[in-house]
């Protein structure tokens, strides 16, 4: 009896084994092998020029903290940071607001604020750069029309960052939006009905003794994933500064590919990633925390 | 402590019609409930008075003065929901607490993290606290007061909201259907810690409900709403015993009603094939509805005689459910083909030598023309005598 109850589990746990054996294989081949792969070739001497490559440990690491090339990308990004990740929280999190209340235009107002997320932000790079034109563009021509100096807005190394911050908020402000307003949605009505109940009637009340709490995890999700899209900005720099100038909007990203494909240090843009794959560890590390924290309590 | 007045309230959604005009005074310290099927406006009804929503027409008066432009804080009334909308984020003692926080403190001192940079009114703050922790000694949830709603089962969070609408001194106390999401027996205990909360407290209550036993045992008075309509308000028995229409009738008491079909006849109607005489002035031919409840119902020759005639029809036996003192008998009617006549038969009845666990298929059933009660085939009640006099009593027979 037992005997046979045995080799029945044994059957379904091989039958388990076999049914999630082929997305197991594509999990390794896809994310774990790569991940692998990189952190292998970031202790190495790895170049595109040259066969053949050779351990050398932690060496591209200590050469990494020693880079001044390194630290210039990092205080680049985290001053692109600091422009886009406010905006990109919270002009969102108004915006979904202010349309949220809205019966008729609602759905046409989504629609226009999403449209620049489904562009192709390289091409669309090029109408900005158009529009940002230190003489012939639209901005400038505003600008100096009320009287105003004309600013060079991708070739100045004060304004290059907020100009690529301004782009990228255009780009992503639409779709932070759809997801605050999916949070605000999925907010209870009669909670909203208990609060003008129970006197909290006025918008600053509603909006933190409601709104706020009940969009937390939102908002949690939102300044997460926000924070991963301003250390990935790669593709407006490739296309409008190329890093420029003086190696003024020279990021992160960018500097890896640099590295990488320009320089062909493969073994170093390696060493790169690795730090930047720790970097969004962090930060999804930190999302995972708080919303099971919201979860158990 | 008020008195609610509504006048003329009509209110749509969308063209949909949902209240058609609806005029009611509650008298201060009254339970009333509004009752009626889903969707006959009652909760609308409700969120009118609270001014969670506004009438298109028709006006709502707190005390003798309109409120119509009142805020629902402005009226001061508690509200207990159906899904109790406890805020999820906040402790049970942090839930309770909100009417009084918002009552109570400014703005400067309500605002996230403002408790700290307002010491000035920590004496108020422990005063809400203390009065928070009274209220859930009252319902017995003051060792709840630190979880948060989630943790909490249906009956406890029921609790809460009853706490949150208690803390303050409201004018009116309205509960959207707040039983329906517990199980039976907690149901019953919760209905009478209503009905002493009420007795307590003094308060005009409104209790919304679509279940008329709620209804008839919770309240003073009862307004049965039927398409956006005031059908009838009155004491639980009035509805019952004393119908204005069919419909109220037959919403009224469960087992449902029983209505035949009867013909108006010179001096009195035809059922069936009996004539029976009555006192009201019918129209000749015209077609009626006789409705007599199934406690009315006995088996013939079994009940006690009142020496008067009785209704006797030939029945089918087509089912029995025994629900222990009594039984509630389904028969068809012999010769009114469609027509089921329902009767409720105490198992205890004094000078019953029945034995009801073994009727025939085949019986005959009466019931007294003293407990029928008469409607025109449009549903509106007959009454004996043109006019309608709540005093009176309207049975068929007692008038003649």
């Amino acid at each position: 009896m037992s005997a046979a109850r045995g080799s029945l589990a044994r059957r379904r746990a091989l039958l388990a084994y076999a049914l999630v054996a082929p997305a197991s294989v594509l999990i390794l081949l896809i994310y774990i092998g790569p991940i692998i792969a990189v952190i292998f070739a970031s202790l190495t001497d790895y170049t595109l020029v040259r066969d053949g490559f050779s351990f050398v440990g932690l060496e591209n690491y200590t050469a990494m903290f020693a880079d001044e090339a390194f630290a210039n990308a990092l205080r680049n990004t985290v001053i692109y940071a600091a422009f886009f990740l406010p905006g990109a929280f919270f002009i969102s999190l108004f915006l979904a607001l202010a349309i949220q209340s809205r019966k008729k235009f609602r759905s046409v107002l989504e629609v226009l604020f999403f449209l620049p997320v489904t562009s192709t932000l390289a091409a669309m790079a090029l109408v900005w750069a158009a529009l940002m034109d230190s003489r012939q563009g639209v901005i400038n021509n505003t600008l100096t029309s009320f009287g105003l100096e004309p600013v060079n807005f991708l070739g100045d190394p004060g304004f290059v960052l907020a100009a690529l911050a301004a782009i990228s908020l255009w780009s992503i402000i639409g779709f932070n939006m759809v997801l605050f307003l999916a949070g605000l949605t999925a907010i209870p009505r009669n909670l909203y009905d208990a609060a003008a109940i129970d006197g909290a009637d006025h918008p600053v009340d509603r909006f933190f003794r409601v709104t706020w709490p009940m969009l937390a995890p939102t908002s949690v999700f939102v300044a997460v994933t926000t924070s991963i899209t301003a250390f990935k900005l790669f593709d407006t720099v490739a296309v409008l500064t190329k890093g420029g100038p003086a190696r003024s909007s020279e990021v992160f990203l960018y500097l890896t590919f640099l590295e990488g494909f320009e320089y062909f240090n493969m073994g170093y843009a390696a060493a790169l990633s690795v730090f930047f794959l720790g970097l969004i560890f962090v930060f999804a590390l930190i999302q995972t925390l708080l919303s099971d924290r919201r979860i158990n309590s | 402590m008020a008195r609610l007045s509504l006048q003329g309230i009509r209110k749509s959604f969308a063209r949909t019609e949902i209240l058609k005009g609806i005029t009611l005074d509650v008298e201060d310290g009254e339970f009333i409930s509004l009752v009626g099927a889903s969707g006959c406006g009652k909760s609308t009804l409700l969120r009118i008075i609270a001014g969670l929503e506004h009438p298109d027409e028709g006006s709502v008066s707190i005390d003798g003065k309109p409120v119509d432009e009142a805020s629902p804080k402005a009226r001061n009334v508690a509200m207990v929901f159906q899904d109790y909308a406890l805020y999820p984020h906040m402790t049970v003692a942090q839930n309770m607490a909100m009417p009084l926080i918002m009552g109570r403190l400014p703005m400067r001192a309500r605002l996230p993290g403002m408790r700290l940079l307002t010491p000035g009114f920590a004496p108020l703050r422990r005063e809400i606290a203390t009065q928070v922790e009274t209220v859930a000694r009252q319902l017995r949830i003051d060792h709840l007061l630190e979880r948060k709603p989630a943790q909490l089962s249906g009956g406890q969070r029921q609790r809460v909201a009853l706490g949150r609408a208690l803390v303050r001194n409201p004018h009116l106390f309205l509960m959207d259907e707040p039983l329906s999401n517990l199980d039976a027996k907690l149901r019953v205990q919760v209905r009478q810690e209503i009905v002493e909360l009420h007795q307590n407290t003094g308060l005009t209550f409104v209790y919304v409900t679509h279940d008329q036993v709620e209804a008839m045992t919770m309240s003073n008075r009862v307004a049965l709403l039927q398409e956006g309509r005031l059908l009838q308000v009155g004491t639980p028995d009035d509805l019952y015993s004393d119908p204005d229409s069919l419909s109220v009738a037959r919403f009224i008491g469960s087992p449902e009603i029983n209505v035949l079909p009867a013909q108006a006849r010179a001096g009195g109607f035809e059922v069936g094939d009996q004539f029976i005489p009555v006192p009201h002035q019918l129209e000749l031919g015209s077609d009626l509805f006789l409705a007599v409840r199934p406690e009315g119902v006995m088996v013939a020759g079994a009940g006690p005689r009142d020496g008067r005639q009785m209704v006797t029809l030939a029945v089918t036996r087509t089912g029995m459910e025994d629900l222990g003192g009594e039984i509630i008998l389904h028969t068809a009617v012999k010769g009114l083909p469609g027509i089921d006549l329902r009767a409720r038969l105490q198992k205890e009845a004094g000078g019953v030598d029945l034995d009801l666990r073994n009727l025939p298929l085949d019986l005959n059933l009466s019931f007294s023309p003293r407990s029928c009660r008469l409607f025109a085939a449009s549903g509106a009640r007959i009454r004996a005598g043109a006019e309608r006099a709540a005093s009176l009593p309207t049975s068929l027979e007692s008038v003649g």
